[in-house]
Protein backbone atom coordinates (compact mmCIF):
# COMPACT_ATOMS: atom_id res chain seq x y z
CA UNK A 1 0.00 0.00 0.00
CA UNK A 2 1.54 3.54 -0.89
CA UNK A 3 1.68 5.80 1.93
CA UNK A 4 3.77 8.26 -0.40
CA UNK A 5 2.85 11.67 -0.69
CA UNK A 6 4.04 15.12 -1.01
CA UNK A 7 5.53 17.10 2.20
CA UNK A 8 2.42 19.73 2.23
CA UNK A 9 -0.15 16.87 2.51
CA UNK A 10 1.06 15.09 4.64
CA UNK A 11 1.50 18.15 7.36
CA UNK A 12 -1.83 19.38 6.57
CA UNK A 13 -3.53 15.86 7.31
CA UNK A 14 -1.03 14.70 10.40
CA UNK A 15 -0.78 18.01 12.00
CA UNK A 16 -3.17 20.09 13.67
CA UNK A 17 -3.36 23.15 16.22
CA UNK A 18 -2.54 22.21 19.30
CA UNK A 19 -1.14 19.07 18.76
CA UNK A 20 1.74 17.46 20.52
CA UNK A 21 4.58 16.53 17.96
CA UNK A 22 8.05 14.24 18.26
CA UNK A 23 10.78 15.87 15.75
CA UNK A 24 12.83 12.73 15.69
CA UNK A 25 16.64 13.27 15.51
CA UNK A 26 19.79 13.27 17.69
CA UNK A 27 21.95 15.73 15.57
CA UNK A 28 21.43 13.50 12.78
CA UNK A 29 18.79 13.24 9.84
CA UNK A 30 16.90 16.18 11.43
CA UNK A 31 13.67 16.72 9.94
CA UNK A 32 14.46 20.24 8.97
CA UNK A 33 12.29 20.49 5.33
CA UNK A 34 9.27 19.50 7.24
CA UNK A 35 9.62 21.60 10.56
CA UNK A 36 9.94 24.14 7.78
CA UNK A 37 6.73 23.10 6.39
CA UNK A 38 5.09 23.14 9.57
CA UNK A 39 5.89 26.70 9.81
CA UNK A 40 4.51 27.67 6.58
CA UNK A 41 1.28 26.43 7.48
CA UNK A 42 1.06 28.42 10.41
CA UNK A 43 0.15 26.00 13.86
CA UNK A 44 -0.89 27.56 17.07
CA UNK A 45 -0.52 26.09 20.70
CA UNK A 46 1.44 23.07 19.43
CA UNK A 47 3.15 21.24 22.24
CA UNK A 48 6.55 20.51 20.70
CA UNK A 49 9.30 17.44 22.12
CA UNK A 50 12.66 16.74 21.37
CA UNK A 51 15.63 15.71 23.25
CA UNK A 52 17.71 18.34 21.54
CA UNK A 53 15.04 21.04 20.57
CA UNK A 54 18.05 22.61 18.36
CA UNK A 55 17.56 25.12 15.06
CA UNK A 56 14.32 23.45 14.40
CA UNK A 57 12.46 23.80 17.42
CA UNK A 58 14.12 27.39 17.71
CA UNK A 59 12.67 28.61 14.49
CA UNK A 60 9.18 27.00 15.06
CA UNK A 61 9.31 28.95 18.67
CA UNK A 62 10.65 32.24 17.03
CA UNK A 63 7.44 31.72 14.41
CA UNK A 64 4.88 31.52 17.49
CA UNK A 65 3.94 27.78 16.71
CA UNK A 66 5.01 26.83 20.09
CA UNK A 67 2.40 26.85 23.18
CA UNK A 68 4.87 23.88 24.98
CA UNK A 69 8.01 22.63 24.86
CA UNK A 70 9.11 19.35 26.50
CA UNK A 71 13.26 18.58 26.19
CA UNK A 72 16.12 17.78 28.10
CA UNK A 73 19.17 19.79 25.99
CA UNK A 74 18.19 23.32 24.46
CA UNK A 75 21.41 24.38 22.78
CA UNK A 76 22.92 25.39 19.38
CA UNK A 77 24.54 22.11 18.78
CA UNK A 78 28.84 22.50 18.92
CA UNK A 79 28.04 26.08 18.67
CA UNK A 80 26.29 27.71 22.16
CA UNK A 81 22.54 28.92 23.04
CA UNK A 82 19.44 28.65 21.42
CA UNK A 83 18.37 32.27 21.72
CA UNK A 84 14.62 31.89 20.05
CA UNK A 85 13.87 29.27 23.01
CA UNK A 86 15.89 31.38 25.21
CA UNK A 87 13.62 34.77 24.46
CA UNK A 88 10.66 32.85 25.01
CA UNK A 89 11.64 31.13 28.60
CA UNK A 90 13.59 34.12 30.09
CA UNK A 91 11.40 36.99 28.23
CA UNK A 92 7.95 35.49 26.89
CA UNK A 93 9.01 36.54 23.28
CA UNK A 94 6.94 36.58 20.94
CA UNK A 95 4.78 34.61 23.13
CA UNK A 96 5.28 32.56 26.51
CA UNK A 97 5.90 29.16 26.70
CA UNK A 98 5.20 26.63 29.14
CA UNK A 99 8.36 24.01 29.60
CA UNK A 100 9.06 20.29 30.62
CA UNK A 101 12.43 19.48 31.43
CA UNK A 102 13.78 16.26 32.01
CA UNK A 103 17.56 14.26 30.94
CA UNK A 104 18.34 12.56 27.78
CA UNK A 105 18.18 9.33 29.26
CA UNK A 106 14.39 10.17 31.27
CA UNK A 107 13.26 12.04 28.04
CA UNK A 108 14.46 8.86 25.51
CA UNK A 109 12.63 6.34 28.22
CA UNK A 110 9.67 7.77 28.27
CA UNK A 111 9.12 7.16 24.27
CA UNK A 112 10.12 3.18 24.97
CA UNK A 113 7.69 3.23 27.51
CA UNK A 114 5.03 5.02 24.66
CA UNK A 115 6.46 2.68 21.84
CA UNK A 116 5.55 -0.33 24.21
CA UNK A 117 2.44 0.63 25.65
CA UNK A 118 4.14 0.66 29.27
CA UNK A 119 2.26 3.09 31.77
CA UNK A 120 5.66 4.31 32.84
CA UNK A 121 9.66 3.09 33.47
CA UNK A 122 11.91 3.13 36.33
CA UNK A 123 15.63 4.51 35.50
CA UNK A 124 18.51 5.21 37.58
CA UNK A 125 18.51 8.97 37.23
CA UNK A 126 17.54 12.05 39.60
CA UNK A 127 18.67 10.59 42.75
CA UNK A 128 19.79 13.83 44.70
CA UNK A 129 19.29 16.12 41.65
CA UNK A 130 16.50 19.04 41.62
CA UNK A 131 14.71 17.54 38.84
CA UNK A 132 11.48 15.82 40.96
CA UNK A 133 10.99 19.48 42.24
CA UNK A 134 10.41 21.34 38.96
CA UNK A 135 8.80 18.22 36.54
CA UNK A 136 5.89 16.92 38.34
CA UNK A 137 5.93 13.64 36.53
CA UNK A 138 9.25 12.51 37.41
CA UNK A 139 8.69 10.54 40.28
CA UNK A 140 9.64 7.61 42.53
CA UNK A 141 7.88 4.12 43.12
CA UNK A 142 9.02 1.73 46.18
CA UNK A 143 10.89 -1.40 44.45
CA UNK A 144 8.16 -3.98 44.79
CA UNK A 145 10.82 -6.64 44.94
CA UNK A 146 13.95 -7.66 47.34
CA UNK A 147 16.70 -7.10 45.06
CA UNK A 148 18.37 -3.82 44.27
CA UNK A 149 17.31 -0.56 45.66
CA UNK A 150 14.65 0.47 47.70
CA UNK A 151 13.13 3.51 45.35
CA UNK A 152 13.83 3.97 42.24
CA UNK A 153 12.56 7.15 39.61
CA UNK A 154 9.66 6.57 37.00
CA UNK A 155 9.01 8.56 34.40
CA UNK A 156 5.68 7.96 32.39
CA UNK A 157 4.25 7.15 29.07
CA UNK A 158 4.92 9.42 26.01
CA UNK A 159 2.92 9.00 23.04
CA UNK A 160 3.15 12.36 20.77
CA UNK A 161 0.03 12.76 18.57
CA UNK A 162 2.68 12.87 15.31
CA UNK A 163 6.40 11.90 14.88
CA UNK A 164 8.48 13.05 11.91
CA UNK A 165 11.56 11.13 11.65
CA UNK A 166 13.55 10.83 8.88
CA UNK A 167 15.60 7.76 7.05
CA UNK A 168 18.04 7.32 4.24
CA UNK A 169 15.92 5.31 2.51
CA UNK A 170 12.44 3.90 2.53
CA UNK A 171 10.04 1.69 0.03
CA UNK A 172 6.41 3.69 -0.74
CA UNK A 173 4.94 1.88 2.07
CA UNK A 174 7.18 3.51 4.67
CA UNK A 175 9.78 0.74 5.34
CA UNK A 176 12.59 2.76 6.27
CA UNK A 177 16.04 1.74 6.17
CA UNK A 178 18.19 3.91 8.22
CA UNK A 179 22.24 3.90 9.52
CA UNK A 180 24.67 5.99 11.36
CA UNK A 181 23.51 7.68 14.71
CA UNK A 182 19.85 6.96 14.94
CA UNK A 183 19.58 8.37 18.40
CA UNK A 184 15.24 8.30 19.47
CA UNK A 185 14.26 8.13 15.61
CA UNK A 186 12.89 4.62 15.89
CA UNK A 187 11.02 5.05 19.32
CA UNK A 188 9.56 8.20 18.58
CA UNK A 189 7.82 6.23 15.16
CA UNK A 190 6.56 3.40 17.50
CA UNK A 191 5.11 6.00 20.27
CA UNK A 192 3.46 8.46 18.56
CA UNK A 193 0.21 8.14 17.10
CA UNK A 194 0.50 9.10 13.39
CA UNK A 195 3.80 9.33 11.68
CA UNK A 196 5.79 10.84 8.66
CA UNK A 197 8.66 9.40 7.27
CA UNK A 198 10.72 11.61 4.98
CA UNK A 199 13.95 9.94 3.18
CA UNK A 200 16.48 11.05 1.12
CA UNK A 201 15.35 8.31 -1.24
CA UNK A 202 12.70 6.50 -1.81
CA UNK A 203 13.55 2.70 -3.18
CA UNK A 204 11.90 -0.48 -3.76
CA UNK A 205 10.69 -3.40 -1.89
CA UNK A 206 13.25 -5.73 -2.74
CA UNK A 207 16.05 -2.88 -1.78
CA UNK A 208 14.67 -3.16 1.58
CA UNK A 209 13.94 -6.89 1.80
CA UNK A 210 17.75 -7.28 0.56
CA UNK A 211 18.53 -6.47 3.88
CA UNK A 212 15.69 -6.65 6.40
CA UNK A 213 17.97 -6.10 9.57
CA UNK A 214 18.34 -2.71 8.65
CA UNK A 215 14.85 -1.88 8.80
CA UNK A 216 13.80 0.03 11.77
CA UNK A 217 10.77 1.79 10.77
CA UNK A 218 8.22 -0.57 9.49
CA UNK A 219 5.83 0.17 7.47
CA UNK A 220 2.97 -0.81 9.81
CA UNK A 221 3.79 2.26 11.96
CA UNK A 222 3.83 4.47 9.08
CA UNK A 223 1.11 6.88 8.11
CA UNK A 224 3.14 9.10 5.62
CA UNK A 225 6.09 8.84 3.13
CA UNK A 226 7.68 12.24 1.55
CA UNK A 227 10.61 11.61 -0.69
CA UNK A 228 13.01 14.55 0.21
CA UNK A 229 16.99 14.86 -0.49
CA UNK A 230 18.85 17.23 1.30
CA UNK A 231 15.52 17.00 3.86
CA UNK A 232 17.96 17.24 7.05
CA UNK A 233 19.96 20.00 6.01
CA UNK A 234 21.20 21.92 7.79
CA UNK A 235 21.79 19.14 9.69
CA UNK A 236 23.41 15.80 7.87
CA UNK A 237 22.51 12.23 6.35
CA UNK A 238 25.15 9.48 7.35
CA UNK A 239 26.89 8.55 3.74
CA UNK A 240 24.59 11.24 1.92
CA UNK A 241 26.37 15.20 3.19
CA UNK A 242 27.42 16.77 6.11
CA UNK A 243 26.78 18.99 8.96
CA UNK A 244 26.55 22.35 7.17
CA UNK A 245 28.53 23.87 10.03
CA UNK A 246 28.35 27.80 8.48
CA UNK A 247 24.31 27.43 8.69
CA UNK A 248 24.66 26.47 12.78
CA UNK A 249 27.18 29.35 13.03
CA UNK A 250 25.04 32.08 10.78
CA UNK A 251 21.66 30.56 13.22
CA UNK A 252 23.95 31.97 16.03
CA UNK A 253 24.20 35.88 14.21
CA UNK A 254 20.55 35.53 12.94
CA UNK A 255 18.68 34.33 16.34
CA UNK A 256 20.43 37.12 17.86
CA UNK A 257 16.87 39.57 18.07
CA UNK A 258 13.52 38.10 16.71
CA UNK A 259 13.30 40.57 14.38
CA UNK A 260 16.37 38.69 12.88
CA UNK A 261 14.88 35.53 12.70
CA UNK A 262 11.45 36.64 11.50
CA UNK A 263 13.50 38.00 8.44
CA UNK A 264 15.24 35.21 8.35
CA UNK A 265 11.38 32.79 7.85
CA UNK A 266 10.72 35.26 5.36
CA UNK A 267 13.38 34.32 2.66
CA UNK A 268 14.01 31.04 3.92
CA UNK A 269 10.26 29.57 5.10
CA UNK A 270 7.38 32.01 4.29
CA UNK A 271 9.20 32.59 1.07
CA UNK A 272 9.92 29.52 -0.43
CA UNK A 273 7.02 27.22 -1.59
CA UNK A 274 8.46 24.26 -0.34
CA UNK A 275 12.20 22.45 0.39
CA UNK A 276 12.82 22.16 -3.49
CA UNK A 277 12.66 25.96 -3.52
CA UNK A 278 14.73 26.37 -0.60
CA UNK A 279 17.41 24.03 -1.93
CA UNK A 280 17.56 26.35 -5.24
CA UNK A 281 18.09 29.11 -2.95
CA UNK A 282 21.48 27.69 -1.48
CA UNK A 283 24.46 27.87 -3.77
CA UNK A 284 25.01 24.59 -5.06
CA UNK A 285 28.91 24.79 -3.63
CA UNK A 286 27.68 24.71 -0.59
CA UNK A 287 25.68 21.56 -1.18
CA UNK A 288 28.76 20.01 -3.25
CA UNK A 289 31.04 20.76 -0.37
CA UNK A 290 28.86 18.85 2.05
CA UNK A 291 29.42 15.39 -0.09
CA UNK A 292 31.50 13.18 1.60
CA UNK A 293 33.99 10.21 0.10
CA UNK A 294 32.12 7.24 -0.81
CA UNK A 295 32.89 4.78 2.21
CA UNK A 296 30.94 1.80 1.63
CA UNK A 297 30.02 -1.44 4.83
CA UNK A 298 31.22 -4.82 3.57
CA UNK A 299 27.71 -6.61 2.09
CA UNK A 300 26.18 -9.31 4.39
CA UNK A 301 25.47 -12.84 2.44
CA UNK A 302 21.76 -13.23 3.89
CA UNK A 303 22.09 -16.14 1.86
CA UNK A 304 19.25 -17.38 -1.06
CA UNK A 305 17.36 -20.19 1.00
CA UNK B 1 59.64 14.77 27.60
CA UNK B 2 60.70 18.51 28.16
CA UNK B 3 58.29 20.66 29.63
CA UNK B 4 56.26 23.65 27.68
CA UNK B 5 56.27 27.24 28.81
CA UNK B 6 54.30 28.21 25.80
CA UNK B 7 50.77 26.83 26.56
CA UNK B 8 47.52 28.37 27.08
CA UNK B 9 44.97 27.89 29.92
CA UNK B 10 42.93 25.76 27.73
CA UNK B 11 45.57 23.57 26.64
CA UNK B 12 46.67 23.16 30.24
CA UNK B 13 43.16 22.19 30.98
CA UNK B 14 43.36 19.23 28.63
CA UNK B 15 46.77 17.71 28.78
CA UNK B 16 46.49 17.91 32.24
CA UNK B 17 42.35 16.23 32.87
CA UNK B 18 44.16 13.89 29.80
CA UNK B 19 46.35 12.53 32.76
CA UNK B 20 43.39 11.58 34.27
CA UNK B 21 42.87 8.64 31.84
CA UNK B 22 44.27 5.23 31.72
CA UNK B 23 44.61 3.58 28.64
CA UNK B 24 41.62 0.69 30.02
CA UNK B 25 38.89 3.09 30.16
CA UNK B 26 36.28 3.08 28.30
CA UNK B 27 35.02 7.40 28.45
CA UNK B 28 31.75 9.19 27.82
CA UNK B 29 33.35 12.39 25.61
CA UNK B 30 31.82 15.82 25.60
CA UNK B 31 32.55 17.86 22.38
CA UNK B 32 34.74 20.60 22.92
CA UNK B 33 37.86 20.54 25.39
CA UNK B 34 36.67 17.21 26.88
CA UNK B 35 37.08 15.69 23.01
CA UNK B 36 40.30 16.94 22.62
CA UNK B 37 41.55 15.30 26.48
CA UNK B 38 40.63 12.09 25.61
CA UNK B 39 42.34 12.38 21.87
CA UNK B 40 45.18 13.48 23.71
CA UNK B 41 45.37 10.77 25.69
CA UNK B 42 44.39 8.53 23.45
CA UNK B 43 47.38 9.32 21.69
CA UNK B 44 49.98 9.33 24.08
CA UNK B 45 49.41 7.23 27.77
CA UNK B 46 46.16 5.51 27.09
CA UNK B 47 46.50 3.69 22.75
CA UNK B 48 43.68 1.66 24.08
CA UNK B 49 41.16 4.31 25.70
CA UNK B 50 37.29 3.29 24.48
CA UNK B 51 35.26 6.50 23.49
CA UNK B 52 31.61 6.40 23.82
CA UNK B 53 29.79 9.48 22.81
CA UNK B 54 25.98 10.01 24.05
CA UNK B 55 24.74 10.26 20.70
CA UNK B 56 24.95 6.48 20.90
CA UNK B 57 28.89 5.95 19.05
CA UNK B 58 30.64 3.36 20.95
CA UNK B 59 35.05 3.37 20.41
CA UNK B 60 34.96 6.19 18.09
CA UNK B 61 38.05 6.87 16.28
CA UNK B 62 37.27 10.44 14.63
CA UNK B 63 39.30 11.25 12.18
CA UNK B 64 38.68 14.86 12.55
CA UNK B 65 37.60 17.06 14.96
CA UNK B 66 33.69 16.30 15.50
CA UNK B 67 31.74 19.68 15.65
CA UNK B 68 29.02 18.36 17.72
CA UNK B 69 28.55 15.04 19.51
CA UNK B 70 26.31 13.53 16.94
CA UNK B 71 28.75 14.19 14.33
CA UNK B 72 29.14 12.00 11.34
CA UNK B 73 33.10 11.11 11.71
CA UNK B 74 31.97 9.86 15.33
CA UNK B 75 29.41 7.20 13.53
CA UNK B 76 32.21 6.30 10.79
CA UNK B 77 34.94 3.84 11.53
CA UNK B 78 33.27 3.14 15.22
CA UNK B 79 33.12 -0.29 16.21
CA UNK B 80 29.23 0.39 16.84
CA UNK B 81 26.48 2.88 16.62
CA UNK B 82 23.49 2.30 19.12
CA UNK B 83 20.38 3.94 19.88
CA UNK B 84 20.12 5.97 22.61
CA UNK B 85 17.92 4.46 25.03
CA UNK B 86 20.78 1.17 24.78
CA UNK B 87 24.10 3.53 25.20
CA UNK B 88 21.96 5.56 28.05
CA UNK B 89 20.75 1.89 29.32
CA UNK B 90 23.06 -1.04 28.74
CA UNK B 91 26.14 0.77 28.47
CA UNK B 92 26.10 4.01 30.79
CA UNK B 93 23.21 2.79 33.34
CA UNK B 94 24.70 -1.00 33.68
CA UNK B 95 27.94 0.95 34.82
CA UNK B 96 29.81 0.00 31.85
CA UNK B 97 31.38 3.40 31.54
CA UNK B 98 34.07 4.24 33.55
CA UNK B 99 34.57 7.71 33.42
CA UNK B 100 32.38 10.50 32.46
CA UNK B 101 33.54 13.84 31.49
CA UNK B 102 31.60 17.11 32.57
CA UNK B 103 31.41 20.77 32.52
CA UNK B 104 28.71 23.32 33.77
CA UNK B 105 27.80 26.57 34.85
CA UNK B 106 28.14 26.13 38.45
CA UNK B 107 30.07 23.70 40.40
CA UNK B 108 29.94 23.48 44.59
CA UNK B 109 31.77 21.83 47.42
CA UNK B 110 30.74 18.66 47.18
CA UNK B 111 31.13 18.34 42.93
CA UNK B 112 27.40 18.81 42.61
CA UNK B 113 26.79 20.52 39.32
CA UNK B 114 24.50 22.88 37.47
CA UNK B 115 24.06 23.46 33.42
CA UNK B 116 19.93 24.26 34.30
CA UNK B 117 19.16 27.84 34.96
CA UNK B 118 20.82 30.37 36.94
CA UNK B 119 18.23 32.13 39.35
CA UNK B 120 14.88 30.95 39.83
CA UNK B 121 13.84 28.18 37.83
CA UNK B 122 10.68 29.89 37.27
CA UNK B 123 11.64 33.27 36.09
CA UNK B 124 15.50 32.59 35.34
CA UNK B 125 17.81 35.08 34.65
CA UNK B 126 19.78 32.77 32.50
CA UNK B 127 18.63 30.17 31.13
CA UNK B 128 21.00 27.26 30.00
CA UNK B 129 20.80 24.13 27.68
CA UNK B 130 19.64 22.08 30.52
CA UNK B 131 21.05 18.37 31.38
CA UNK B 132 21.25 16.29 27.97
CA UNK B 133 23.14 12.90 29.44
CA UNK B 134 24.73 15.00 32.25
CA UNK B 135 22.47 13.82 35.07
CA UNK B 136 22.93 10.15 33.58
CA UNK B 137 26.62 10.73 33.32
CA UNK B 138 26.98 11.98 37.13
CA UNK B 139 25.23 9.07 38.57
CA UNK B 140 26.00 6.31 36.12
CA UNK B 141 30.10 6.53 35.67
CA UNK B 142 32.87 5.17 37.96
CA UNK B 143 34.41 8.57 38.10
CA UNK B 144 33.61 12.11 36.99
CA UNK B 145 35.98 14.66 35.82
CA UNK B 146 34.74 18.17 35.98
CA UNK B 147 36.24 20.74 33.63
CA UNK B 148 35.76 24.22 34.17
CA UNK B 149 36.87 27.75 34.21
CA UNK B 150 38.07 28.84 37.86
CA UNK B 151 35.33 32.11 39.19
CA UNK B 152 33.33 32.33 41.88
CA UNK B 153 30.61 32.88 39.81
CA UNK B 154 31.32 29.10 38.65
CA UNK B 155 32.22 27.76 42.23
CA UNK B 156 29.54 29.29 44.40
CA UNK B 157 29.09 27.64 47.53
CA UNK B 158 24.97 26.28 46.83
CA UNK B 159 24.29 25.99 43.15
CA UNK B 160 20.90 27.11 41.74
CA UNK B 161 20.03 24.21 40.58
CA UNK B 162 20.91 20.34 41.02
CA UNK B 163 21.81 19.14 37.58
CA UNK B 164 24.66 16.43 38.31
CA UNK B 165 24.46 14.84 41.41
CA UNK B 166 28.17 15.05 43.34
CA UNK B 167 28.93 13.66 46.99
CA UNK B 168 25.11 14.89 47.86
CA UNK B 169 25.06 14.84 51.32
CA UNK B 170 28.51 13.99 51.72
CA UNK B 171 30.63 10.15 50.49
CA UNK B 172 28.20 8.12 52.11
CA UNK B 173 24.80 9.63 51.21
CA UNK B 174 26.23 9.29 47.91
CA UNK B 175 26.75 5.70 48.13
CA UNK B 176 23.29 4.97 49.84
CA UNK B 177 21.15 6.69 47.69
CA UNK B 178 22.30 3.93 44.77
CA UNK B 179 24.42 6.64 43.24
CA UNK B 180 27.53 5.04 41.52
CA UNK B 181 31.03 6.44 41.60
CA UNK B 182 31.37 10.02 42.03
CA UNK B 183 33.43 12.79 41.15
CA UNK B 184 36.91 12.15 41.29
CA UNK B 185 38.82 15.57 39.97
CA UNK B 186 38.29 18.91 39.22
CA UNK B 187 40.95 20.75 36.84
CA UNK B 188 40.20 24.31 36.48
CA UNK B 189 42.32 27.01 34.97
CA UNK B 190 44.28 27.70 38.40
CA UNK B 191 44.01 24.13 40.14
CA UNK B 192 43.40 20.32 40.09
CA UNK B 193 41.05 20.01 43.01
CA UNK B 194 39.65 16.16 44.53
CA UNK B 195 37.60 15.20 46.90
CA UNK B 196 38.54 14.17 50.82
CA UNK B 197 36.81 11.13 52.74
CA UNK B 198 33.68 13.01 53.36
CA UNK B 199 33.41 14.11 49.72
CA UNK B 200 34.15 17.96 50.07
CA UNK B 201 36.31 19.51 47.32
CA UNK B 202 39.92 20.49 48.15
CA UNK B 203 43.08 21.51 46.23
CA UNK B 204 45.98 19.19 45.43
CA UNK B 205 47.47 21.28 42.98
CA UNK B 206 47.76 24.81 42.48
CA UNK B 207 48.90 25.86 38.50
CA UNK B 208 52.11 27.50 38.24
CA UNK B 209 50.75 30.74 36.97
CA UNK B 210 48.55 30.98 39.79
CA UNK B 211 48.62 30.93 43.40
CA UNK B 212 46.83 29.65 46.77
CA UNK B 213 45.11 33.24 46.94
CA UNK B 214 44.15 33.38 43.82
CA UNK B 215 42.64 30.10 43.90
CA UNK B 216 40.73 30.79 47.18
CA UNK B 217 39.76 34.24 45.87
CA UNK B 218 38.14 32.45 42.43
CA UNK B 219 35.86 30.17 44.81
CA UNK B 220 32.56 31.00 46.77
CA UNK B 221 33.49 28.89 49.84
CA UNK B 222 36.40 28.22 52.58
CA UNK B 223 38.66 25.96 50.01
CA UNK B 224 40.56 23.15 51.41
CA UNK B 225 44.17 22.87 50.88
CA UNK B 226 46.05 19.40 51.17
CA UNK B 227 48.58 19.59 53.34
CA UNK B 228 51.41 18.87 51.28
CA UNK B 229 49.92 21.24 47.91
CA UNK B 230 52.07 21.19 44.80
CA UNK B 231 52.29 22.64 41.71
CA UNK B 232 50.15 21.41 39.09
CA UNK B 233 53.15 19.44 36.28
CA UNK B 234 52.51 21.91 33.34
CA UNK B 235 51.94 20.34 29.50
CA UNK B 236 55.04 18.90 27.56
CA UNK B 237 55.77 20.39 24.49
CA UNK B 238 54.79 17.16 22.63
CA UNK B 239 51.46 17.31 24.04
CA UNK B 240 50.98 20.74 23.22
CA UNK B 241 52.18 19.99 19.80
CA UNK B 242 49.81 17.42 18.90
CA UNK B 243 47.36 19.83 20.14
CA UNK B 244 47.84 22.16 17.88
CA UNK B 245 49.16 20.43 15.07
CA UNK B 246 46.64 17.27 15.16
CA UNK B 247 43.85 17.83 17.02
CA UNK B 248 42.70 21.38 16.60
CA UNK B 249 45.22 22.66 14.08
CA UNK B 250 42.22 25.91 13.73
CA UNK B 251 42.13 26.24 16.85
CA UNK B 252 38.47 25.97 17.06
CA UNK B 253 38.51 25.15 21.14
CA UNK B 254 41.81 26.47 21.81
CA UNK B 255 42.25 29.52 20.02
CA UNK B 256 40.84 33.00 20.54
CA UNK B 257 42.81 33.38 24.16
Amino acid sequence: MTRLTDATTAVSSAVSDGASLYLGGFTHLIPFALGHEIIRQEYEDLHLIRATPDLVYDRMIAAGCAGKVTFSWAGNPGVGSLRAFRRAVEDEVPKPIEIEEYSHYGLVSRLSAGAEDLPFVPLRSYVGTDFPEHTDAIRTVENPYDEGVDEIAVVPSLKPDVAVVRAQRGDESGNAHLWGISGEIVEAAFAADTVIVSVEEVVDEATIRSDPNRTAIPGNVVDYVVEEPYGSHPSYAQGYYDRDNDAYLEWDEVSQTQAGIEAWLDEWVYGVDDHREYLEKLDTDRLLDLQPDTNYATPVDMGAY
Amino acid sequence: MSESTDYTDTELMIARSAQELRSEDTVLVGVGVPNLACNLAKRTHAPDLQMVYESGTVDSNPSKLPLSIGDPVLATDARSVVPMADGFGRYLQAGRIDVGFLGGAQIDSRGNINSTVIGDYDDPDVRLPGSGGACEIASNTHRTIVISPHSRRRFPEEVDFVTSPGYVGGRENRAELGLRGGPEAVVTDKAVMRFDEAGEMYVETVHPDSSREAVQDATGWDLQFADDVGETRPPSTDEIELVREELDPDGVYTGGE
